[in-house]
């Protein structure tokens, strides 16, 4: 177990671990999102009210699930970097937040574009809109806190830090959020609940947002790399890997 | 060290920053010629007419709080920054936790209790309906403490960079937005007429969490800009 935790320290052994994650992994993703894609958008049923625009929702719905949990896997990478004081942490940490950011902007995207069809208006103060548009400047927030420090250790525990209050922050602002909402009573359509969504409809989604899922960790893996290579750039394992190829 | 010892740090402390302020009575008047100055610009882009304005009155007053009380955050840490007595702060015995604590009452008396003082004048300017002032001026001496600490953590995080200005706003505001919703929304209340007791409640209950975790938060960011 303590083993494998001091690996997880060590730079080459996770440069090499996330390579081979990532020769499996990628093309698992891509056959699952192209299924899930292709399922969803060519061979389900057209919704009764919806017609056909609703089928954003492959993209949407996963795109903020993932967006939400990416913030997650953030903090706790961050979390982990305070505590432990692992420099591979807040390598997973500052990975995580332009992945999230660009999810968060992805659905918001895909949400004005369902919303033009759906509502007739390209944007709407609801709830759960303000929330991710919330959500995307807390991203953001982290992503220019890092860029403003000089010395990029402390960069990264600030961002650690920034990403908990974050973490301690987002269901108060959450739960604000709904609770204006609901006392606005805005004149504008209600959002229909999702649950009563029919299965044909729900497995290619199911299935969309797992491969959203497996999308975010190889992108992750990905930067990681890169980070990592970035960083030890001086050191001879790198030189010896730059050489070898 | 002995009790007594340890309490005079925090008295010395509270007079110190007092003092800093009170020598620069203009500095310290600066949130109050802002929140004036912004609250001109309303009129001039919505229309003079009464009725718009008194409408939007309550929330006016609490954005333009909002943002007097952020930009008042910046400068919170960066003169005990730039002359090295925040690292005297770091290597003292008492804990940082507590240490900080003086720095956000005196913040909160300057910009919360003072903007809540004077706010009454600019929410006649405004027209804002007389039974939404004495609510108003609660809610900002409640919101602008929770604004406070969380403006101090924006400004722990960016003490050591030359250009904190900008990012200090994009940092601290996501989490100032819970407090705008409850804070106009005690005004907008009292205004209509219905119970604004709830939303000053989860107020003071914002302000409690923002004062036991905020320090946590706000020294160990000191820490780490005192080391960059």
């Amino acid at each position: 177990m303590w083993t494998f935790f001091h690996k997880l320290g060590s730079p080459p052994w996770l440069y090499g671990i996330a390579g081979s994650i990532l020769r499996w992994l990628l093309p698992i993703a891509v056959v699952a999102l192209s299924v899930g894609v292709v399922w969803g958008l060519l061979y389900t049923s057209p919704d009764f009210r919806q017609g056909n625009s609703y089928r954003i929702i492959y993209i949407h719905v996963p795109a903020s699930v993932v967006a939400l949990a990416g913030y997650y896997v953030m903090a706790i990478a961050g979390a982990v970097s305070l505590i432990w004081k692992m420099k591979m942490a807040d390598i997973a940490m500052l990975a995580a937040a332009p992945v999230g950011a660009a999810l968060t902007f992805v659905a918001l995207l895909t949400g004005s574009i369902w919303g033009k069809p759906t509502w007739g208006t390209w944007w709407v103060w609801d709830a759960r809109i303000t929330s991710m548009l919330i959500l995307l400047f807390l991203y953001l927030g982290v992503m220019a806190l890092y860029e403003a420090y000089d010395n990029k250790a402390a960069a990264a525990r600030a961002c650690a830090i920034l990403a908990l209050v974050g973490t301690v922050n987002i269901p108060i602002i959450y739960k604000s959020v709904d609770w204006w909402y609901s006392l606005h009573q805005p004149a504008s359509i209600k959002f229909t609940g999702e649950s009563t969504i029919d299965p044909s409809m729900l497995y290619p989604l199911l299935l969309c947002i797992v491969s959203f899922y497996l999308l975010f960790t190889c992108v992750l893996l990905a930067n990681m790399r890169v980070e990592i290579l970035r960083r030890e750039r001086k050191t001879g394992w790198v030189r010896r890997l730059v050489g070898e190829s | 060290m002995s009790s007594g010892a340890s309490g005079s740090i925090y008295g010395a402390l509270l007079r110190r920053q007092l003092t800093l302020a009170l020598r620069r009575p203009v500095q310290l008047l600066n949130p109050a010629l802002f929140f004036a100055i912004v609250i001109v610009l309303f009129p001039l882009g919505l229309g003079p007419a009464p009725d718009t304005l008194s409408m939007f009155a309550g929330g006016i007053l609490w954005i333009v709080a909002l943002l007097a009380n952020m930009l008042g955050a910046e400068t919170l840490f960066q003169g005990d920054y730039d002359d090295g007595s925040l690292d005297q702060l770091l290597i003292a015995e008492q804990p940082l936790y507590f240490l900080v604590m003086p720095y956000l009452l005196v913040q909160w008396l300057l910009s919360g209790v003072l903007l809540a003082l004077l706010s009454p004048l600019f929410a006649l300017m405004l027209g804002l309906p007389e039974q939404g002032i004495v609510v108003l001026m609660a809610s900002l001496a409640l919101g602008c403490g929770v604004m406070s600490v969380l403006g101090a953590i924006g400004a722990a995080l960016t003490v050591g960079l030359r250009r904190g200005g900008i990012l200090i706003a994009l940092l601290v505001t996501p989490f100032y937005m819970p407090v705008l919703i409850f804070g106009a929304g005690a005004v907008n209340a009292a205004v209509d007429g219905l119970a604004f007791a709830p939303y000053l409640a989860i107020l003071g209950a914002m302000f409690s969490l923002a004062l036991a975790l905020g320090p946590v938060a706000i020294s160990a960011a000191l820490r780490i800009s005192a080391d960059s």
